[in-house]
């Protein structure tokens, strides 16, 4: 049951401090960006059409899959499976934010979903399990993020040859990175604990066994199961939820 | 089915993709609106959401080369000592460019 009253209030200081926050990840991300830029109009995309696609689709990693699969033709099925398999995470982001975005009126809570990712959703997710709510990352990092990948765009477009090799740079390791820390900064209960070796497992099989890509959500829907069958015995941190 | 990479088509390709990338931005959420949030499905998305976070590791750190183990390493080794996310993203950074070198 949902309440009439929607109860979560978006505060504009908070949108604007982790605005600030994201800012020294979406350097990084504006170097993936660079990478992408270059990678598209090295496979024959337009300088507007590569920036279109950042500007409109705004995930990463499904965008360098299709650049990949760019040629005079594109086929449009295989094109689309790959879209939805990588993205498929958001799936998941996104209904984990549930408890949280039920306090919001649609249109907001739809609109804030248009830039969820990764980084402000692994911020997000941790801060809840801390017992702080915190949409405003969606919404103020996500914009970080996203003029981020936007100016990283443009400038692979225009100057990609300045960015030769970034993975010699360690740079293609940053989000891992951001993602772990995120992960290893939040709660470290057995349960979850049991969770994270079943879900890393499962992943491992699924990236084995399974078609290509379908890893991050078998491994995070294995890893929901062990909470799904094992509650959590301390009193709910959030009083959110009625 | 196949779309040509003239201007249009490539406008059509960008569409088709933006548009799936939306479907799975909105459709857990949607989803969602349809179910009671119990206990149970609270501590289902709670434990959830932290296994997002290991799934995309794991086959990373097995994928990659010496210098991407050596970035998460470092990561959760600084990490799990100081409990900063910058320091300890850096570190990793910098543990992939110097293994990278090295090797």
């Amino acid at each position: 049951m949902t309440s009439s009253v929607y109860s979560y209030q978006l505060s504009p200081a908070k949108i604007r401090s982790e605005f600030l926050r994201l800012l020294p990840i979406s350097l990084f991300v504006m170097a993936f960006g660079a990478a992408f830029g270059l990678a598209s109009v090295q496979k024959g995309l337009e300088p507007l059409q590569s920036l279109l696609m950042s500007l409109t689709v705004f995930a990463g990693a499904s965008q360098f899959a299709a650049v990949d699969m760019w040629g005079t033709e594109v086929s449009v099925l295989p094109l689309m499976a790959v879209v939805f398999a990588i993205n498929s995470r958001h799936l998941l982001m996104g209904a984990s934010l549930y408890p949280m975005l039920q306090h919001l009126p649609p249109a907001k809570r739809y609109g804030i979903l248009l830039l969820l990712t990764d980084a402000n959703w692994a911020v997000s997710a941790q801060d809840y399990q801390s017992g702080r709510r915190n949409l405003e990352v969606i919404l103020g990092g996500g914009l970080a993020i996203w003029m981020a990948w936007l100016i990283g765009t443009w400038l692979g477009v225009y100057f990609g040859g300045l960015l030769q090799n970034p993975k010699s740079l360690g740079l293609d390791m940053v989000l891992g990175c951001f993602l772990l820390a995120m992960a290893l900064g939040g709660e470290k209960s057995p349960r979850i604990l049991v969770a994270w070796f079943v879900a890393g497992a499962a992943s491992l099989a699924a990236w084995k066994w399974l078609p290509p890509n379908t890893h991050v959500v078998a491994g995070a829907l294995a890893g929901g199961a062990v909470g799904l069958f094992w509650l959590d015995d301390r009193p709910p941190s959030d009083g959110g939820t009625q | 089915m196949t779309i040509t990479t003239t201007d249009a088509g490539v406008l059509a390709l960008i569409a088709i993709m933006t548009l799936v990338t939306l479907l799975t931005r909105f459709g857990g959420v949607f989803a969602m609106s349809f179910v009671r949030i119990s206990p149970r499905v609270e501590s289902f998305i709670n434990t959830m959401a932290s296994s997002v976070l290991i799934a995309i590791i794991v086959p990373m750190a097995f994928a990659g080369d010496a210098g991407a183990v050596a970035a998460l390493l470092a990561t959760a080794g600084v990490m799990l000592a100081i409990r900063k996310p910058l320091p300890a993203i850096t570190a990793g950074i910098a543990a992939a460019g110097l293994v990278r070198w090295l090797i």
